[in-house]
């Protein structure tokens, strides 16, 4: 099969690629320093970005408190699921991936009900006395149109991306080299620590990657859950193409100065980490 | 032993618990009497009925279900193809390839549709003020533009999913095929298609399900003129959400949940047959 | 005398700057059973696969019953390959398997059910037809491979490493089955492998190479009993090889002593190498042997001995089912059939002393069967 003449068969998807992903990033990059605009090649788009330095600031800190919440919820729940027996775990990895054809949009908007101060949640403390004997006074948690809320939606909706790179490496670990180094003389506490957990540290990068990268850039769920009082980098990339202050060249600015930070830090993580290996969600 | 089995599923019932109470409430409420999203008023089918006569929703479902089908089912061929083609590259060619493919999967939605919809808006004003003008045609975004999009983050799934299968596949099978006496094509079509099948068809329901969730990339690509159910809701959601897209939401669900379920009986029964026909077979030659 | 069959003409094989293959001349005779043998990277696969159509030489040309076949594609061939892991298709059963050639070639059902059940009780698998891929054994899916191509009833078969898979007592099985096989079937059969014993023990004509180069084209006696040089003599069986000086006809110096042989055909002094098989020594008292030395090393291999022998620092092998314990003092008598005398060639000096040699070191050397360049960069 490995036959030179099949490599003709790329030829339209290396063009498609060339036309769809290369360009409209050259695009990007070109509009960041002012194509096509009245100015003509300017840097100043760049030197505005100081202005946005909270939100910068905002954006990578919630996303890492949700990738780091992810983690630690995800890590246990896959390694928990690993060690299932495999009907079980065929059927959990389906009931974790089903969710996801839910439209995301309408599961983050559902939380609305049970977050908002007359929402579910609190109804339901409300009919057990809770606020009657444990406070606030005025009878109600805020926790819609918080940044505590926003952290909450990526945690909510990142999750699976999380569990499932994790479940599939772990999954894979022959059973041998368990048994190996049980030979040896490892205990289950050694076992974990010294083989299970970094023969699945990829699984763990591949995760954080894409708990963090939607997180970082998200837009719907500080729109839904924040209430328009955390505004996040989406939310600034999102207003310079179709909201108020219109202006794409800033908007691919900041987009391509988030991009960077992001490779960036990610390049940083895998270097620390188990390196090239990728682990796949599917 | 038991006692820490017994922590560990409580601990992964509770999260499924997390990932599912949104879903249990929008699925209550779309039985819901009045348009409240957190008081219950009672039983009703309203919603369902309202729902088959908004042409405003409907129409966006078939816009989605129409890109999905047609985006996952060129992607699918798109990447199978590129997936051959990659996999018969030398290697540093094929270095740079898939390291090309996977910027859209690695990259921020929202870097994708914002460089799609640059790339779309200037290349339709550049035509407009040029060739179009002389042709007396406007282009806008719309259906092709969506579709374009989709394509592009669909096929980077498809090829990841192909090229396990492909190198899997023992090197020599299509020089096997060709032995035995069939043409390139032949071989292609009787034996490797065959082989990676299960890759392919896994390719396209991924792409499927990425074309069906996907709300970013379509929101910047799709123009004004269409939009997806995502958009739809994503527009109601700053007002109101209308128990009508929870009823719609909630037949969705519980259709894939229907296919999924066949999908797995089915294949449990088969495996259970080929297990016991081998074992039989194996005990009387 | 038997018909020519195949002949590849000069030809050579590079990919990039290497050289795969270095003007290699070989005919093959119809219905023969010619085995390929050499050590991994040989070029040996490369040689199999320019005949089975799925290389093109560089230079040089490949010849069919007479036609040059150079540019004929393997579909086309009236060839058959069995591959290294077999290459069966996984998505058919073993029925379907076998009738891939057939179907391809729009043989009418009646007969392509007939010959597939022929094929399959050829190689002993009557019956299991319905049966998937998976669920056979490894020397049961090798047999569904042979099947598989001579259905097609090729002129010539080509095997690359079948057996390599299998485990050994299921490998001599095989050999005897393939050899029967193909005395069945009357075709020729081209066999590529690394394992000297599998080549003698079927082979009718064996070529030996290394480097890309043809080393010695012969039966499997006159390859064992006449090596042409000490890389044949070492890869062929088990070989002490020391440098002698041939005298005169039938005479031969080795250690200042005088031994008679019965090669000839030298110049007067011609500096050779001289070749004695383990098994054609004799150990004796001191004062009968032709040579002393001390024993450094015994190794019980079941029917013999392996007994390792200081000669003036030159280590011998010599298989013997008598046991001399280490450190006697022994000598050695050799019969004149059993020297081997060789002109001196490039592999001189390399093999053929046994001072580091050690049972283990053996099985290390053991391939674990190979891949040939050309395949992948």
């Amino acid at each position: 099969m490995k036959n030179r003449r099949n490599r003709i068969l790329a030829a339209p998807y290396v063009g498609w690629m060339a036309v769809f992903v290369v360009i409209p990033l050259f695009l990007v990059v070109l509009y960041a320093f002012g194509f096509d605009s009245k100015e003509g090649f300017t840097l100043g788009n760049f030197t505005q970005i100081h202005q946005y330095a909270g939100i910068f600031a905002n954006s990578f800190v919630l996303a890492l408190f949700a990738t780091a919440i992810c983690l630690l919820l995800g890590y246990p729940a896959a390694y928990f699921l690993a060690r299932e027996v495999p009907a079980v775990r065929r059927l959990a990895t389906i009931i974790i991936m089903l969710p996801m054809w839910m439209n995301f949009l309408l599961r983050t908007y559902s939380w609305m009900s049970l977050l908002e101060n007359t929402g579910l949640i609190n109804r339901f403390l409300r009919a057990i006395h809770f606020f009657d004997l444990f406070g606030p006074e005025k009878g109600y948690f805020t926790m819609i149109n918080t940044p505590g809320a926003v952290v909450l939606g990526m945690v909510y909706n990142f999750l699976p991306f999380m569990i499932l790179p994790i479940f599939s490496v772990i999954d894979k670990i022959d059973n041998r080299v368990i048994e190996a180094a049980q030979d040896l003389g490892a205990d289950s506490v050694t076992v974990f620590s010294r083989i299970i957990f970094p023969l699945s540290l990829p699984g763990v990068l591949s995760g954080i990657t894409m708990v963090f990268i939607p997180s970082v850039s998200t837009f719907v769920i500080s729109k839904l859950l924040g209430g328009g009082k955390t505004i996040l980098l989406g939310d600034l990339i999102d207003m310079q193409f179709y909201g108020s202050t219109y202006n794409p060249h800033l908007g691919s600015a900041i987009s391509l100065v988030m991009m960077v930070l992001v490779m960036a830090a990610m390049a940083l993580m895998n270097r620390f980490g188990a390196g090239e290996e990728e682990a796949m969600l599917f | 032993m038991k006692q820490r089995r017994i922590g560990s599923r409580v601990f992964n019932l509770l999260i499924l618990l997390f990932l599912y109470a949104p879903i249990f409430v929008l699925i209550a409420f779309s039985f819901n009497a009045t348009k409240s999203r957190s008081v219950w008023a009672g039983f009703s089918l309203q919603w369902y009925e309202k729902l088959f006569s908004d042409s405003r929703i409907l129409d966006a479902l078939w816009t989605t279900l129409l890109v999905s089908v047609l985006a996952a089912a060129l992607a699918t061929v798109l990447g199978t193809m590129a997936a051959i083609g990659f996999y018969s590259m030398r290697r540093r060619m094929r270095g740079v390839c898939m390291t090309i493919n996977n910027i859209p999967m690695t990259n921020a939605d929202i870097i994708t549709g914002v460089s799609l919809m640059l790339l779309f808006s200037f290349a339709i004003v550049s035509f407009n003020a040029t060739l179009g003008q002389l042709l007396g045609i406007t282009f806008r975004m719309g259906f092709a533009t969506l579709l374009l999009a989709h394509i592009t983050f669909n096929v980077p799934y498809v090829i990841l999913s192909v090229m396990p299968k492909l190198r899997q596949l023992d090197p020599n099978v299509y020089e096997a095929a060709q032995d035995l006496g069939a043409t390139g094509w032949q071989a292609f079509w009787k034996v490797i298609l065959p082989e990676i099948m299960p890759g392919v068809v896994n390719g396209a329901l991924i792409a499927f399900t990425m074309s069906i969730d996907d709300f970013v990339i379509s929101y910047f690509t799709a123009g004004s003129r269409v939009s997806t159910l995502s958009m739809e809701i994503y527009s109601m959601a700053r007002k109101r959400i209308s128990p009508e897209i929870n009823a719609l939401s909630t037949l969705l669900f519980v259709s894939v949940l229907l296919l999924l379920v066949i999908i797995n009986i089915r294949q449990f029964r088969q495996e259970k047959a080929k297990a016991r026909k081998d074992a039989v077979l194996r005990s009387n030659p | 005398m038997a018909k020519e069959l195949i002949r590849l003409s000069d030809c050579v094989m590079k990919f990039d700057d290497d050289i795969i293959l270095d003007h290699i001349n070989l005919y093959i005779n119809n219905k023969e059973f010619l085995t390929l043998l050499g050590p991994s990277g040989c070029g040996k696969t490369t040689t199999l696969r320019i005949i089975g159509g799925f290389q093109t030489p560089t230079s040089g040309d490949v010849f069919f019953d007479g036609k040059r076949i150079n540019d004929v594609p393997p579909h086309k061939r009236k060839i058959n390959t069995v591959f290294q892991k077999y290459a069966l298709f996984t998505h058919m059963n073993i029925f379907e398997n076998v009738a891939f050639g057939l179907r391809i070639a729009k043989v009418p059902w009646d007969e392509l059910k007939q010959r597939v059940e022929e094929a399959l009780a050829l190689v002993n698998l009557a019956g299991y037809g319905k049966r998937s891929v998976d669920s056979l054994s490894g020397g049961q899916q090798q047999r569904v491979a042979i099947a598989r191509a001579i259905v097609n009833r090729p002129q010539v078969l080509l095997l690359d490493e079948p057996l390599g898979a299998l485990d050994l007592k299921l490998r001599k099985d095989m050999q005897v089955e393939l050899k029967r096989i193909q005395q069945q079937v009357g075709i020729t059969f081209i066999y590529v492998t690394h394992d000297q014993e599998e080549a003698l023990t079927m082979s009718d004509t064996i070529v030996v190479m290394n480097q890309g180069r043809i080393q010695q084209i012969g039966t499997p006696t006159d390859i064992y009993n006449e090596p042409k040089n000490a890389f044949v003599a070492d890869f062929i069986g088990e070989s002490n090889i020391i440098d002698g000086v041939m005298l005169s006809d039938g005479v031969v110096r080795m250690y200042g002593k005088k031994f008679q042989c019965l090669d000839s055909g030298f110049s007067p002094n011609e500096p050779v190498d001289v070749v004695i098989r383990p098994e054609d020594i004799d150990i004796v008292s001191p004062d009968q042997g032709q040579i002393h030395g001390v024993v450094t090393e015994v190794t019980f291999k079941g029917v013999h001995y392996d007994i390792i022998v200081d000669f003036k620092g030159f280590k011998w092998l010599i298989q013997t089912s008598d046991y001399s314990p280490v450190g006697a003092y022994i000598g050695v008598k050799i019969d004149p059939d059993g020297f081997h005398i060789m002109k001196k060639s490039q592999y001189s000096g390399q093999f053929g002393d046994y001072s580091s040699y050690s049972a283990e070191y053996d099985e290390l050397n053991e391939e674990p069967g190979e891949q040939e360049a050309g395949d992948e960069e």
